[in-house]
């Protein structure tokens, strides 16, 4: 594993110093400095958290950075701590060969965030596939409706209150 | 509790203006022609399609949620079922990302097994594709040939695993056993041979006037929307974007390898079908490049702790004993942290997303699979065209339903 790989930045801070020309914190910063709470370099991964209110502008504003590909949006459930849900989304861009990662962190209590699908189309499903298997609502998805589970279904199986096996 | 909010499928609105001449139409989920059990809900105007939904999740099986309740090592036989086409794309995958947060470093000799197996695997997948793409369309005789050559594709990771297709062959920290002894020499001639299979295939259709109407010009998917709709992978390329983790973004030592990625611009699927062919053609050579510079060495990471010792040493020593016993009833503690790892599987890219909270069971993981995203294009690609053009279309895609319920 070369250097760069191996060295961990944890913290806004430590990671604004240490990735002074990175692409994405630069158009971030120039975006809405605010927006960025908290940010990590690890195992060659940067992660970017953005306040939930802020994410359909953050990814707006990266797409014309030239981050220009949404790989996967996906979820993470940090049951019983709070706050509950964390979205991940990968994003890869195709002008500087790297990907990165945005964070929302999310209230487990009715959690609901702004659809990105009018920055990336190809989010529908994504975010179609979190709010069947944890429940996440996305304000303006244009059909936000189960994916893999049937309509009727009851629940969000991927929580972490609902059990891998028996009954319920 | 019910959270479902929009209409049910069933109830899609037919086209405002247009009630009486629209009818919705119900492709699937049983029909030959749909790979799987995908359902497509179609609203044609006589023969042309004016809309059509995507309706996926008969193949659910929530591996994503049977992951989290097993340990590390217990996950790869999981994944080869995700994407029973191309099971070693999905193993290497989820074995990067976890070599990943584990911080491992793997011997040369695996990571070049590694890439030739995973070109065998692209190799055996495109050849299912082509067989069935081309049945779809009618010409049935190229899908016996096909599955000839995959057939010995088959023995060979029977030989290397004892199982035809459900390998589990890679292992985190290397590989779950030497390769056997005629490995080398039944690759060998296996590749040899195989750019002349290729250029049978393209005898049998590229010429085929009644194959190239099918395809020519249908299911036309530009490049912005390509990129929009995340489409990857030969689908990708095929609407003229340039991009191909293996060369862009290598892992797994991808940047020792001479190959081109062939790009096209039409976006239709005739331009997906020559940039499988070629990719094809590719791949032997990627292959036969791993097979001349396989290096020696071990197969397997230098980590008691994580890899499972050699049979031999567990029956004589008993450090490896300990291990052995360890390893298979507790698992293995992964230090906390989250990694996405990206690979070019067959089908396009497909990504590992492993959350780990430093136990031995993995906190979260998540699978991004390019048909998933592909799945999302085909109105795009189907609108205004006739109706048999869908099955074309769904066949030049190369989509596996596995992967896509999960």
């Amino acid at each position: 594993m070369t250097e760069s790989l191996a060295r961990t930045l944890a913290g806004r801070a430590e990671v604004l110093d240490g990735l002074p020309e990175h692409a994405a914190i630069k158009a971030l910063l120039a975006w809405d400095a605010g927006a960025l709470t908290d940010a990590k370099f690890d195992r060659g991964e940067l992660t970017l958290t953005i306040t939930p209110e802020k994410i359909r502008a953050a990814a707006a504003a990266l797409e014309s950075a030239g981050y220009n590909f949404l790989e996967d949006v996906t979820a993470v459930d940090w049951f019983p701590s709070s706050p509950r849900f964390q979205l991940s989304y990968h994003i890869l861009s195709h002008t500087y060969k790297e990907r990165i990662r945005l964070r929302v962190m999310l209230d487990g209590n009715a959690p609901s965030v702004e659809s990105i699908t009018t920055v990336w189309p190809s989010a529908s499903f994504y975010e179609r596939e979190v709010f069947d298997l944890f429940g996440i609502r996305f304000e303006g998805h244009p059909e936000l409706r189960r994916i893999m589970m049937p309509d009727e279904w009851q629940g969000h199986p991927l929580r972490k209150d609902y059990p891998v096996e028996g009954y319920r | 509790m019910t959270e479902t909010i929009g209409r049910p499928v069933l109830e899609v609105p037919i086209a405002e203006g247009a009630h009486d001449q629209h009818m919705v139409l119900n492709m699937g989920p049983q029909h030959p022609s749909m790979h799987g059990v995908l359902r497509l809900v179609v609203e044609i105007d006589g023969e042309i399609v004016v809309r059509l939904h995507p309706e996926i999740g008969y193949l659910h099986t929530g591996i994503e949620k049977t992951c989290e309740a097993k340990f590390y090592q217990q996950v790869v036989p999981l994944t080869d079922r995700i994407d029973y086409l191309s099971p070693l794309a999905n193993n290497l995958c989820y074995c990067l990302a976890v070599e990943k947060l584990l911080g491992l470093e793997i011997p040369e000799k695996a990571q070049w097994l590694r890439v030739l197996l995973a070109e065998l695997t692209r190799l055996n997948s495109h050849l299912v594709w082509l067989g069935t793409h081309a049945m779809d369309i009618g010409a049935l005789t190229v899908f016996l040939y096909t599955f000839r050559e995959r057939e010995e594709i088959l023995r060979i990771l029977e030989g290397l695993s004892g199982q035809r297709m459900m390998t589990s062959y890679f292992r985190i920290g290397g590989l779950a056993m030497e390769p056997p002894l005629d490995f080398h020499d039944r690759v060998q001639k296996f590749i040899r041979s195989f750019p002349e299979k290729i250029d049978e295939y393209s005898n049998l259709l590229t010429g085929n006037p009644i194959f190239r109407n099918r395809l020519k010009g249908v299911g036309i998917l530009s490049a912005a929307d390509a990129v929009a709709l995340g489409v990857t992978g030969a689908n990708m390329r095929g609407s003229g974007v340039d991009f191909d983790l293996r060369r862009d973004m290598p892992y797994s030592g991808y940047e020792k390898f001479q190959f081109k990625v062939p790009v096209a611009s039409d976006g239709d699927c005739w331009s997906r079908y020559e940039i499988r062919l070629v990719e094809m053609r590719e791949s032997v050579g990627i292959i036969q490049q791993a097979l001349d510079g396989l290096p020696e060495g071990p197969i397997k990471a230098d980590a008691p702790k994580i890899v499972l010792p050699d049979r031999e040493k567990m029956k004589t020593q008993m450090e490896a004993l300990i291990h052995h016993f360890k390893i298979v009833t507790e698992g293995f503690a992964v230090p906390a942290g989250e990694v996405y790892q990206g690979i070019e599987s067959p089908r396009g890219q497909m990504g590992y997303y492993v959350v780990s909270d430093g136990t031995a069971k993995p906190y979260r993981v998540h699978m991004r699979n390019p048909s998933f995203a592909t799945l999302q294009a085909l109105e795009t690609m189907c609108k205004g065209r006739m109706l048999a053009d869908v099955v074309a279309v769904v066949g030049s895609i190369d989509i596996v339903l596995g992967e896509i319920d999960r």
